[in-house]
């Protein structure tokens, strides 16, 4: 449906894009991930026709951008970063000009923007002016305007930025009804909306493509050896003494919480469940297992892993080797995270509506 | 196309600017008309309308300046390059809107001729004549305001350097009064322009060597013309310049009466220059 060949873009001296290569199938949601300034605006403006690749080619439905735009353009809605709106204009006289600029023929034009307006929930401000709308109506309005037409394929560069969580909500649920029909290809630097929208994930790293994979698949990339956390009512060193004799354990790390609780970590070996044997052997000794779950890599280990190093494959390797490793390699990966701006509120969001996310996340930030 | 000029007219009437632009005129030139025409007898027009170009100088900036240039700065640019629809339309849409909006006016001037009609001896294929072309001029004017508007993301920008221009094509005459005409002045013009389309090449391209030898080329055909017949040079430059001087094919209509078809075609193959240099400029800032 889409395919990027070799795509570099070059602004002067520096490289945006990166010699980037990927297909996109349809009927998915892709996800383009990547820190801010990672090249994912710019190559959507490349594969939209907003801007010439230094180098490369976007074919889209079989027509090249470059060659035939007017076709290919035919098959794209996009919602850039900045919704193109104009502010002078009410929405509806907007959503008409856009559906007229689009070549939707006349008599159906009208049908279809109140549709398309139903869509999104603006159908009350269709008469006010952009100018005196809030972001989240004027996000919506940008993204009605890259729904009409109905075009094969819908790009949302950062279509929840700036979104109170209400908002954030209402988009995403949106995104993947559209999905039903649409392929739609969304960048955004935060991976729980990512994760939670997303079929398929492109990782895009200072212009260059890291990864691309399933979310589950990526997170399995990380996750081969994991570690299990546990709470229990016993003092550290007894948890060290009982788990002194259970095979498949390659370290431990205890610490007393209040309440007499202790809190540890068990780095399993590669390839081992340690799950059973170390509630058993709690069990045996009578002391009160309060938690105990795997706590495995996450999107976000592989997101800082890819995003942050600067040779990749080896501090892949490294990472796959130590398997989530040491308390300082560990210590290490927490401030790289705190580094990075997550924007808390959507990872609440997030992971209110998907609590498996939230235990993970609890598990390795 | 049809959109994009609806959408422009629209946005023209309502943010005032068209409005704006298009009383001013019509007081300006009312004024005249009263002064002249009314109050002094004097039955053309025409003569009338040359006092108005001044109001282009100011006006039309005004109409062109935010026509690509605000497009670019708030980013709805990437709605029109997205959107299935060639460039050579958008560009069109917009400067047909422009052309309108400066059509208004001249279609209420086509009333005052009957006025002075009514009062007696009118010169009316004078006056209509110069109403035709005083529209033409301002369509001129706004290619080249739409022009620069697509050069620069700043609408201030767009508009001091349109009305500067304007300003100094108006003005034209004075200014080429001052150039030398021997025939080594000639030479050295040549020399120059050679230079600056040798430059330009090389800017475009990247290409030392096509930049070169076209330097090379256009310096030695200048030089041997200059040896074998160097009176072409005399007053080639301001022979060659002269014809910049837009508001002179106006002008000869309002003040001798005289029409000149080549100048109509000047006009004509201007605007198409400046349409085409706008939908160049635009594609030339996506690819770089």
């Amino acid at each position: 449906m889409i395919e990027v060949k070799n795509l570099v873009k070059k602004y002067g001296n520096h490289l945006a894009v990166d010699h980037l290569d990927f297909t996109i199938e349809p009927g998915r949601i892709y996800g383009f991930l990547g820190p801010n300034g990672a090249g994912k605006s710019t190559t959507m403006n490349i594969m939209t026709g907003y801007l010439g690749a230094t180098e490369g080619e976007v074919v889209i439905g079989g027509h090249d951008i470059l060659k035939e735009p007017e076709k290919a353009k035919r098959c794209i809605g996009y919602l850039p970063e900045q919704p193109p709106l104009y502010m002078d204009m009410t929405v509806r006289e907007y959503l008409e000009f856009a559906a007229e600029l689009k070549e939707i023929p006349r008599r159906k034009r009208a049908d279809q923007v109140t549709e398309v307006e139903k869509m999104v929930r603006i159908r009350d401000v269709e008469k006010r002016l952009i100018r005196n709308l809030s972001k989240g109506y004027r996000q919506r309005v940008g993204l009605a305007q890259a729904i009409l037409g109905y075009p094969e394929i819908i790009i949302l560069d950062e279509p929840s930025v700036g979104l109170d969580p209400k908002q954030i909500i209402e988009i995403r649920q949106l995104i993947r009804s559209l999905a039903k029909k649409h392929t739609v290809i969304l960048s955004s630097h935060i991976l729980a909306e990512v994760r939670e929208v997303c079929d398929y994930i492109l990782i895009i790293s200072k212009g260059k493509l890291v990864a691309s994979d399933t979310p589950e698949n990526l997170e399995r990339m990380l996750g081969e050896s994991g570690t299990v956390e546990l709470e229990t009512k016993a003092s550290p060193a007894e948890v060290r003494e009982i788990l002194k004799n259970v095979p498949g354990i390659e370290e431990i790390t205890a610490k007393a919480e209040e309440n007499g609780i202790t809190r540890a970590q068990i780095m399993e070996k590669k390839g081992e469940d340690v799950r059973e044997r170390v509630s058993l052997a709690f069990a045996d000794r009578r002391k009160p297992l309060l938690t105990l779950r795997t706590a495995g890599a996450t999107l976000e280990d592989v997101f800082m892993e890819l995003t942050q190093s600067e040779q990749l494959p080896d501090a892949f390797t490294r990472h796959m080797e130590q398997a989530a490793g040491t308390e300082a390699d560990r210590k290490k990966r927490e401030d790289q995270a705190a580094a990075v701006d997550m924007e808390n509120i959507d990872r609440a969001v997030g992971d209110d509506r998907n609590g498996e996310g939230d235990e993970q996340d609890a598990g390795s930030l | 196309m049809l959109a994009v000029y609806k959408r422009e007219l629209r946005s023209y009437f309502q943010s005032m600017v068209g409005c704006v632009f298009v009383a001013f005129l019509i007081a300006f030139t009312g004024i005249y008309f009263m002064a002249y025409n009314l109050l002094s007898g004097y039955p053309y027009f025409s003569y009338t309308l040359s006092g108005s170009i001044i109001v282009f100088l100011v006006g039309i900036p005004l109409l062109t300046m935010r026509s690509f240039s605000e497009e670019r700065r708030n980013r709805t640019d990437q709605l029109l390059l997205t959107a299935p629809v060639g460039l050579e339309k958008i560009v069109m849409g917009k400067y047909l809107a422009m052309v309108t909006v400066i059509a208004i006016p001249n279609v209420i001037f086509c009333v005052f001729p009957l006025i002075i009609k009514a009062q007696g001896t009118a010169y009316p294929l004078v006056d209509y004549i110069s109403i035709g072309l005083f529209f033409l001029l301002g369509c001129v004017y706004a290619a080249v305001g739409m022009f620069i508007s697509a050069l620069t993301e700043s609408q201030i920008i767009a508009y001091i350097g349109t009305f500067g221009i304007l300003l100094v094509l108006y003005l034209w005459d004075g200014i080429l009064s001052m150039l030398p005409s021997s025939d080594v002045s000639g030479l050295m013009g040549v020399l120059i322009v050679v230079t600056v389309i040798a430059f330009y090449i090389w800017r475009m391209t990247d290409n030392a060597v096509l930049s070169g030898v076209v330097e090379a080329a256009g310096v030695i055909a200048a030089l041997i013309v200059y040896f074998v017949k160097s009176s072409l040079y005399e007053n080639l430059l301001t022979n060659l310049l002269g014809r910049l001087a837009l508001a002179d094919v106006f002008t000869d209509v309002t003040s001798n009466s005289i029409v000149d078809l080549s100048g109509v075609a000047l006009y004509l193959s201007i605007i198409a220059v400046f349409v085409f240099l706008t939908v160049q400029a635009i594609q030339k800032r996506r690819w770089s």
